[in-house]
């Protein structure tokens, strides 16, 4: 008998404690940037498009939900016909962050993205695509790489002499 | 044998074989780069070091590169020491300085030996700040890229291609770090084997330039072991398919016949199975116009068709499978089939067969003809015909001073010393053919003439051999002298070989091969001999029997036959426009079975979409007349089936309903073993649909392939279930066992750790021998263990020009010649257009110019070409291109008059 009584005491004690239960979504919750949520495909600072079609998320995704296609436009550069991601089967895993070269597929702190329809759960890579650097500015693989592309000819990477002269004698 | 200690264990090695082969023999993983199982070792790149000790007791012991030492008996070394470990890592991080930050664009990345490499010795960290060397790049043509600032200086390229394959403009440029690997300037590649630089480069520097547009990973590419389809060699290849269409071919290596390496034509020619010249759906004629059908309502024309027809022929295809020529003799019956080949390659043909039938000597594989070492071709040009096998006859006559290497005990395998002391010294290579060929420059000597005197230069070497071989009258001084030279050659070789083939179009030649045979048997020499053949079943479809093309032609205008079934058969590429057009206006009924739209399935009531090698199995048998079973690299598109299910669909609509119970293909060859005794040993080429790996298929796709719940997402999100594959043991799935799957199974060289091709080195009994278990395919034609002693003594007589009149022959050319590769864009790029060519004092008689537009008339059919002017082609020849537009459907060698269009 005593312990109901008690145990409506406490409950009525509840009653003008802090609430714990936070009010999501109008009061939304922090996330800390290294959060792994929704996948993003990032731009580099010139705001050309950062994924270079390499394959490597690809094979770093533990549920194989990524799929793409590498192509080249005429000047060189390589970039993705498309890119898909069905985050229908994604674990936010991050693995395909880590094995990405470029930085340019990144997972932020996004979680709200339900649908009704499962169908809906598949990105493309204009979905996909955003218009910033996300997580890592500064970062320009185009810059580091060996390969001519457009506004960059051979040589004029980081760190690189200029292209050899081969009708040259001199040891 | 000897026993060598690697690391205190006794292990058995090869004495006449270096370290470095030994040691990846017996399966230990030891980093190289400038050696190559083919090219030998030059010890240039300092990767493969391992430690030597002189005896048990010595402890401290010295490096020494493992391609350079013997494994001689009692040699210790050790792979493992620190010492070594160190000098190894040390290497690859000197390799690594210059080379750029490419792999994630790079093409030969997931397949780079280099990455292997890096991997294997565990550099990971580049220590090394200070500026990188760049080069510029080459255009190299439409098959190889170029991307030289990835290079490592190994130099397997210019060894390849200069020393093994006989290129000479592609050369090494510079000095110190500096070397450039390239042309003299941009250029396409004079080289027919180019596109190998591929997978000899041990990094990206060169790369299929083809496979760019729609580049994908080797993990993510779906394989099946296959085999080409464009000559008669039957090279073995790797096909990858990746969301449907076919991406590229690699070599997939074979001890006996391509090893490790192919033709561009087999390289790059497969785009036809993307064109979108493709045959997708069943096409019905109604109202004058082919329309797209289903596969119901197509099968219930067939119904009607066969049903109503008072007598069906078919017309079989060099170029189908073996099992889809023998539906076809099942749908039709074997009175009504016909071989698709007119009766003179038909006999040309049985001919082969008759001498290989016949065990005058062994048919000689490609890796035989390696080894021989006195070679006489005979009437062929074999780097257009038979491409792969030239590669193969520019090492025989390495053979001749490997004697000199013998008696200065210098071991085979040391590439450049051998090299060195042979010099310009070549063992004897005689060509005789109609006109210069790509070999001549390795040919002891050369003989251009008409057929009818290569013959007789045949059988005059035969003569010189053994003199009751028929003796050869009116013979010229030169040809006399020649022929005393060949003879004295062969005679005193280990290994002859004769070459002949099918490209002369001349069963004087074959015979006169056949005598040569005979003779050197008779006076007691072992001789091997081969045969070119033109397409990938000759051989098979040959064995199979069937009447020739003129019949077919002769049953539908005497109206004996009402309905053709044409199965993969262009028939205006072999007969004349009059000639088709006949049959197939004449015939009440025409259903063509075929991939591409071409002249033949546009002219057809009813076109069925018949699947290519990508997309079905099958058995081809090759020119050696070894059937090798080729499998399905991927599922087509739900209309397009395999010749053979049409076939059997036909058959069960026409209301033979026994006809069910062929389910798979394992039925198929089965019933062709019953009514084809002559090819029931096809069946043991592979394994049957019911082999298993520890209880599972063999997995055509990597244990990586990726994008399994992404790439049909678009589509559907619940993913399909892989598709079954009732004709073989292998799944369309990463799934199945991971054991090595025996040789004709493996789809693609991949080894944990070894993600090249050189990988293969896992496959092998030995490096650069057979495969585990032998290499693939199986003999059809058994020698008899009496030969017939008899010489054919038919010998032509001496070629009389024309007045007014050119022998004119068949050209064939490696781009251009072949009926599908001609639909890939660097092989039509480097085709010729249509010529007549002449020599040049013909040409000057008849007061005719380079260029001049001329007229030729066969079969009362005139074709106009642009006039070439060859001086080593003999006079009273003619030649056109063979299978290049408009110059086709025309049957050679004939005699036509040549005049200037006005």
């Amino acid at each position: 008998m005593f312990s109901i009584v008690r145990t409506l005491w406490d409950v009525f004690l509840h009653s003008f404690q802090r609430r714990v239960t936070r009010q999501y979504p109008e009061q939304p919750a922090y996330l800390p940037p290294r959060w792994r949520g929704r996948i993003v495909l990032s731009r580099d600072p010139d705001g050309g498009e950062r994924c270079v079609a390499c394959y490597l998320c690809a094979i770093a995704c533990p549920v194989d939900c990524i799929a793409l296609q590498a192509t080249e436009d005429s000047n060189g550069r390589r970039y993705p016909e498309f890119f898909r991601i069905n985050f229908s089967r994604c674990i936010f895993c991050g693995y395909c962050e880590d094995a990405c070269p470029t930085y340019a597929i990144q997972l932020t702190p996004d979680f709200e993205m339900s649908e009704y329809k499962r169908q809906n759960l598949v990105y493309e890579k204009e979905d996909l695509l955003i218009s910033g650097t996300g997580k890592y500015p500064g970062y320009n693989f185009w810059r580091v790489a060996g390969v001519q592309i457009d506004g960059k000819d051979k040589g004029q990477s980081e760190r690189e002499e200029p292209p050899t002269d081969l009708r040259q004698l001199l040891p | 044998m000897a026993i060598i200690y690697i690391d205190d264990k006794p292990h058995q090695a090869d004495a006449k074989q270096n370290l470095l082969h030994a040691c990846l023999s017996l399966g230990f993983n030891l980093p190289y780069f400038c050696w190559h199982p083919a090219l030998g070792s030059v010890g240039a790149c300092r990767q493969c070091a391992v430690k030597q000790f002189r005896t048990p007791d010595d402890k401290h012991g010295h490096l020494v590169m493992a391609c350079m030492i013997p494994a001689v008996e009692g040699t210790r070394i050790s792979i493992h020491d620190p010492e070594a470990v160190a000098f190894r890592a040390g290497i690859i991080e000197g390799m690594m300085q210059n080379h750029p930050h490419d792999c994630p664009v790079c093409d030969e990345g997931g397949e780079c030996h280099l990455q292997d490499m890096t991997v294997m010795t565990g550099h990971n960290y580049r220590r090394y700040d200070f500026p990188k060397r760049t080069f510029r790049n080459q255009y190299l043509g439409p098959f190889v890229n170029h991307e030289m600032n990835r290079c490592i200086q190994c130099y397997r390229c210019v060894r390849f291609y200069r020393e093994y394959a006989g290129g000479n403009d592609f050369n090494v440029f510079g000095i110190r770090n500096t070397a450039y690997f390239g042309r003299y300037q941009d250029g396409v590649l004079e080289s027919e084997f180019a596109g190998n630089l591929d997978e000899v480069c041990p990094t990206g520097v060169f790369t299929d330039a083809t496979h760019k547009h729609h580049y994908t990973r080797k993990w993510d590419l779906q394989f099946a072991p296959s085999v080409c389809v464009h000559c008669g060699l039957g090279c073995n290849i790797s096909p990858g398919e990746r969301y449907g269409t076919l991406r590229r071919i690699v070599n997939r290596y074979h001890g006996d016949i391509n090893g490790y390496f192919l033709c561009d034509r087999g390289r790059h020619g497969s785009e036809f199975v993307n064109s979108d010249q493709r045959i997708r759906q069943a096409r019905l004629r109604r109202n004058g116009q082919l329309q797209a059908v289903s596969k119901a309502e197509a099968l219930e024309h067939i119904r009607q068709v066969l049903t109503s027809s008072s007598r069906v022929i078919g017309i079989g295809s060099p170029r189908a499978s073996l099992e889809a020529n023998f539906a076809l003799r099942a749908a039709v019956g074997e009175r009504n089939f016909f071989a698709g080949i007119f009766q003179r390659e038909l006999r040309l043909l049985n001919r082969v067969l008759d001498v290989l039938r016949n065990g005058l000597a062994p048919a000689a594989s490609l890796r035989e003809m390696e080894n021989s070492d006195a070679v006489l071709v005979l009437g062929e040009d074999v780097t257009n015909y038979a491409p792969r096998m030239a590669l193969s006859l520019r090492q025989s006559v390495r053979q001749g001073p490997m004697a000199m290497a013998d008696k200065l005990k210098i071991p085979h395998w040391l590439d450049h010393s051998v090299r060195e002391l042979a010099q310009d010294s070549k063992g004897p290579l005689f060509i005789a053919s109609i006109a210069a060929t790509r070999l001549d420059d390795v040919a002891s000597e050369t003989y251009h003439a008409a057929p009818d005197e290569l013959a007789r230069l045949g059988f005059a070497v035969a003569h010189k051999l053994d003199d009751n071989a028929p003796a050869v009258s009116g013979l010229t001084l030169e040809q006399t002298a020649l022929a005393e030279r060949i003879a004295q050659a062969l005679r005193s070789a280990r290994q002859p070989l004769i070459v002949s083939g099918l490209s002369c179009h001349s069963t004087a030649v074959i015979s006169a091969a056949a005598n040569i045979a005979q003779a050197l048997r008779r006076t007691g020499q072992p001789s091997r001999v081969t045969f070119t053949v033109p397409e990938c079943n000759s051989v098979g479809l040959a064995l199979l029997g069937g009447r020739p093309l003129e019949d077919a032609f002769a049953a539908v205008r005497n109206r004996a036959a009402d309905t053709v079934i044409v199965l993969e058969n262009d028939l205006y590429r072999r007969a004349s426009v009059q000639d088709v057009d006949a049959l197939l206006l004449g015939a009440k009924h025409v259903i063509v079975l075929d991939h591409l739209t071409n002249a033949t399935s546009t002219k057809a009531e009813l076109v069925l979409p018949a699947a290519t090698f990508a997309e079905s199995d099958g058995t081809l048998v090759n020119n050696e007349a070894r059937a090798q079973r080729f499998f399905q690299t991927f599922v087509p598109q739900p209309d397009v089936q395999e010749s053979w299910r049409w076939l059997r669909d036909a058959i069960i609509a026409s209301g033979r309903q026994d006809f069910a119970a062929w389910e798979n293909l394992d039925h198929v060859i089965a019933s062709m073993a019953v009514e084809v005794p002559a090819l029931a040993a096809a069946s043991k080429a592979a394994p049957d649909a019911t082999f298993r790996m520890s209880g599972a298929k063999v997995p055509r796709q990597p244990e990586r392939y990726s994008g399994r719940t992404a790439m049909l997402a678009n589509i559907d999100l619940s993913e399909p279930k892989p598709p079954d594959d009732p004709d073989s043991p292998l799944s369309f799935s990463m799934e199945g066992s991971p054991d090595q799957p025996p040789s004709p199974l493996i789809p693609f060289a991949w080894s944990p750790g070894w993600n090249s091709y050189q990988a293969w080195n896992k496959f092998q009994e030995e490096i650069a021998g057979p495969l585990r278990g032998g290499n693939p395919g199986v003999p059809l034609v058994e020698a008899a263990a009496q030969p017939q002693q008899e010489y054919v003594r038919d010998v032509p007589a001496p070629f009389q020009p024309g007045d007014g009149e050119w022998l004119i022959v068949p050209f064939y050319h490696i781009f251009g010649s072949e009926e599908l590769s001609i639909h890939s864009h660097g092989v039509k790029q480097l085709s010729p257009g249509a010529y007549l060519a002449m020599n040049d004092k013909d040409a000057e008689r008849a007061r005719l110019r380079p260029e001049d537009r001329i007229e030729f008339t066969i079969a009362a059919i005139s074709y106009q070409a642009a006039l070439k002017v060859r001086a080593d082609l003999p006079q009273g020849i003619a030649a056109i291109p063979a299978g290049i537009e408009p110059l086709q459907g025309i049957q050679l060698p004939d005699w036509s008059r040549i005049v200037r269009v006005a």
